[in-house]
């Protein structure tokens, strides 16, 4: 059955996806470490970690037209899982600096000997191994998500209202990680981290290892979501976009279906951020702004909402703007981001996959459409 | 203390010859001469008649004495002091040169030293200023000092401000309460008398009295205490809702105006919080203008600024409705990208402009400085920003309900069909309707520049709290919008004592995630039909 769905059951554009995200994820990491530096093909190990973002950013985006694109959701607070999976990521690795730290404090991670602690606070606890981190990049964002959504979904929170709650959200998590005695570093956040599972975070072994996780993480996820698109329950979550009353009437319990859909899609979102962190290498309270959730939301909406291929599209080609933008005209990247939420929403309301879609499907009908009139002469 | 005592029956006597002959009084020839005449004992007599002369230089003279900078000539009696740039007349100030070569310092023992402490505690009591008058009571009062019972008591008697004289009265009775030879009774009468001073400081007072006490001077002073916590308590919860009715006012005002975008016409204007920036900037600019133009006019710089905030962010709104949002009607999620889009647009444009550091924006003299009720002091600003939110929001009223304008754009968010039918043009009274929520933030603005940093990142900060409080309020009703902003302004005050500003606020957050699940139309819903449409 599992084989049926692999090859049946995919669409040929996720088929495509997901061969060419894998392909990406094992000859850039070779392209890396194989070739000498000279080689005209290498790439450099920044661009290895850039890419390996734009993986994450990819898996977030992917977990946002999860629930946006087919469930009708507008989450202005993914940003908020994201963070929460990196910071349960960033605790591990503070705790791996050990003695390395400024003061040397075998225990305690340098910003709590600055503040004068004398212990560990008991959610530091345990992650110290990897395991359990892990276990806590999958639980705390899945369990935010899965307590946020039973009380708005029950409550029938929805449209706009459900996107302002999910922005407060975000920020009250924003204002409360700002604070020194939450104890997760204030708003320096958590940095200088220098081990993962052994391996120096620097080197470009472990760089090039983190790239191939996030590739087949997006990978992943993009299985995942094509599996829930094409189920029965993807069909009902489809129902409940477009008409959310009738879904009910006919029997459907939608706040069950919205908190499950909400859930996985915030774990995505967590696991994205944890491969995130040791990446970029810092982890703070500005990756809960509501201006970051929101700027995730434009990616899908770039790429296509309701595609799936269209959010990974979205989420790189608008990061690799940012980056082309913010290196060599920075003034001009608000105003390009700007117009490209204004422009994406008056001209591309499915955005890029879903324009090439439908221009496809218009043309396959007007080809079907017109041989029909020769066989009556 | 005997010396003191003689010190104070002298002072008194002077003190009342200072009220019967103040033109004789004034005369401090025959201190200056006693000055002169180099033995302790007249110099100790000469400190207390300068003390009590009232002579606009006996401060300064008992100062240079304290100093060690008094100086008499051996010559010819003359005394004067030693300045850093040579010598002055004691008596009028007036710089004597050449420098007399038989000068010698006017010598001070234990003796003089101790009438030179009272003397300047008398000089401060009494001086001129009432500032300086209320300072020294304070200070007599927190040290207690026993030596300056008599001199309280002088300046009690000659004091005619009420409230220096309170403050004096405090400062007796605290020294009275802590005197072990004074009867009980006095000092339980002391003990109501400090209670009427009514601070933290009283408390401290009435509780830091020694075990050995009596009983009941002991039971008064608690009692005392007591009422003067009830009394604080109060005091404070007045303030928290003070500030809290401020904060309100200023979250109505920056709410109002998306209370009309997004509450009547259902547009999520995530822009919002930008047009109360390009109000405040507009402030900017005008007041620049004036500030090189016509520097006369400074005072009328927020009246001048006023309307014209509100035709630019008016303009700026009608703009953005006819150009991006009449195509997103009935698309809610799509104009909140949109408009997002738009605000970081408008903040680039504004930082390209004007840069990106805070702009300085000036208050006119009305509105800074303070008035007082009690321990209070509420600075005018925040008082008129209070009036001002009210009468924006009463204007907003008004017009909605009783102008032709307001009669249209009421139809057409409630039956657009129908007012069509009857011939009004319902897309330009869209423009307009969108126009007049965004000009009412541009007069935010305005208000909002005199509390807050006027830079690119003003609206930002306004823009969750904003559609917090419409939401909070309830979508389409604008009492609500007032109701919600000063419940969350006053809830917000309330927590912050116990849980800090930043936990405060995130209380509130929380707060409103869970009322909005019970809720999910706010505090006053719209019944009936036009709620779901």
């Amino acid at each position: 059955m599992i084989g049926h769905f692999l090859f049946r059951g995919l669409d040929r554009g996720v088929v495509v996806a997901l061969t060419v995200i894998l392909a990406i994820g094992v000859l850039v990491p070779a392209a890396n470490l194989l070739l000498p530096p000279g080689h005209p093909l290498h790439v450099p190990t920044y661009l290895v970690t850039l890419f390996g973002k734009y993986a994450t950013y990819a898996t977030l985006a992917l977990a946002l037209d999860l629930v946006w694109g087919y469930c009708g959701i507008l989450s202005l607070g993914h940003g908020a899982f994201f963070a929460l999976g990196g910071y349960a990521m960033g605790m591990y690795l503070m705790r791996q600096i050990g003695s390395r730290g400024v003061y040397g404090n075998p225990l305690l991670p340098d910003f709590m000997v600055f503040l004068n602690w004398k212990e560990l606070p008991w959610y530091w606890l345990g992650f110290d191994r990897f395991g359990f981190a892990a276990l806590m990049v999958v639980l705390v964002p899945g369990l935010l998500a899965f307590v946020f959504g039973w009380f708005a979904f029950r409550s029938r929170v929805t449209g706009v209202y459900l996107s302002i709650i999910t922005q407060a959200l975000t920020y009250a998590l924003l204002l409360a990680f700002f604070r020194n005695d939450m104890g997760f570093g204030g708003n320096n956040g958590l940095t200088d981290f220098k081990d993962i599972v052994g391996f120096p975070v620097q080197a470009a072994g472990t760089r090039a290892a983190l790239f191939f996780l996030s590739c087949l993480l997006v990978a992943a996820s993009l299985l995942l979501a094509a599996g829930i698109v094409k189920s029965k329950f993807g069909k009902v979550l489809i129902a409940i976009r477009d008409a959310e009353s009738r879904t009910r009437f006919i029997g459907y319990r939608v706040a069950t279906y919205k908190t499950v859909v909400f859930t996985v899609s915030g774990v995505l979102a967590g696991l994205a951020g944890a491969l995130y962190v040791p990446q970029v290498g810092i982890i703070n309270p500005s990756e809960f702004a509501p201006a970051n959730s929101i700027e995730a939301v434009i990616w899908v909406a770039v790429g296509g909402r309701g595609t799936l291929t269209g959010a990974i599209v979205g989420a790189v080609a608008v990061n690799w703007g940012k980056t082309w933008f913010t290196g060599a005209l920075p003034e001009f990247w608000l105003f390009a981001l700007g117009g490209l939420f204004v422009v994406v929403t008056l001209f591309l309301p499915k955005g890029i996959v879903g324009t090439i879609a439908e221009i496809r499907a218009k043309r396959t009908a007007a080809a079907a459409a017109a041989p029909k009139p020769a066989p009556a002469e | 203390m005997p010396i003191i005592r003689r010190l104070a029956r002298a002072l008194g006597l002077i003190l009342v010859l200072f009220y019967a002959l103040p033109a004789a009084a004034q005369d401090i020839s025959g201190a200056l001469a006693k000055l002169a005449a180099d033995s302790y004992a007249d110099t100790a007599a000469a400190v207390v008649d300068l003390a009590g002369s009232g002579h606009p230089r006996a401060a300064v003279i008992v100062a240079a004495l304290q100093d060690g900078r008094l100086e008499f000539d051996r010559a010819s009696k003359a005394v004067v002091l030693r300045t850093a740039s040579g010598v002055v007349d004691a008596a009028t100030g007036a710089a004597i040169a050449p420098v007399p070569g038989s000068l010698s310092p006017v010598r001070v023992n234990n003796r003089v030293r101790t009438a030179l402490a009272a003397a300047m505690g008398a000089l401060t009591l009494m001086s001129p200023d009432p500032a300086k008058r209320r300072e020294a009571a304070d200070a007599v009062f927190k040290s207690r000092d026993q030596a300056a019972l008599p001199t309280l008591e002088a300046a009690i008697a000659k004091e005619a401000d009420g409230r220096i004289r309170a403050a004096l009265q405090a400062a007796r009775a605290a020294v009275i309460l802590t005197r072990p030879d004074a009867s009980d009774d006095a000092r339980v009468d002391a003990a109501g008398s400090i209670r009427e001073r009514g601070d933290q400081d009283a408390v401290a007072l009435l509780r830091s009295l020694p075990s050995d006490t009596p009983k009941r001077v002991r039971d008064a002073a608690e009692t005392a205490a007591k009422a003067v916590e009830t009394d604080l308590a109060l005091w404070s919860s007045a303030q928290n809702a003070l500030y809290g009715v401020s904060l309100g006012s200023v979250l109505l005002l920056a709410a109002i105006g998306l209370a009309i975008t997004f509450g009547v016409m259902g547009i999520i204007n995530m822009a919002h919080g930008e047009m109360v920036m390009l109000g405040a900037y507009t402030t900017f600019v005008v007041q620049e203008l004036i500030r090189t133009r016509m520097p006369g006019l400074f005072d009328w710089s927020l009246a001048i600024a006023l309307p014209l905030a509100f035709l630019v962010s008016g303009g700026v709104g009608v703009l953005i409705e006819r150009t991006i949002i009449r195509f997103l009607y009935g698309r809610p999620l799509e104009t909140l990208l949109a408009t997002w889009g738009l605000s970081l647009i408008l903040q680039q444009a504004v930082r390209t402009v004007f840069g990106a550091n805070n702009r300085e924006v000036g208050a006119p003299s009305f509105m800074s400085g303070s008035i007082e009720f009690g321990p209070l002091a509420i600075t005018w600003g925040r008082l008129w920003i209070v009036v001002f939110a009210l009468a924006v929001f009463l204007g907003l009223i008004l017009v909605l309900k009783k102008t032709p304008a307001g009669l249209q754009m009421r139809a057409v968010t409630q039956n657009r069909a129908m007012a069509s039918a009857m011939g009004i043009r319902t897309p330009f009274v869209d423009a307009l309707t969108f126009g007049l929520g965004c000009g009412i933030a541009g007069i935010a603005g305005v208000a909002l520049s005199q509390i807050d940093n006027v830079s690119p990142n003003l609206g930002q900060s306004y823009i969750i709290d904003s559609f917090m409080v419409v939401v909070f309020g309830g979508v389409g009703n604008l009492w609500g919008t007032l109701v919600g902003a000063l419940t969350l302004g006053v809830v917000n005050k309330f927590l912050e004592p116990f849980a800090g500003a930043v936990l405060g606020k995130i209380l509130v957050l929380v707060f409103i995630i869970l009322f909005i699940q019970k809720r999910p139309r706010g505090l006053f819903a719209l019944k009936g039909r036009a709620v779901d449409a």
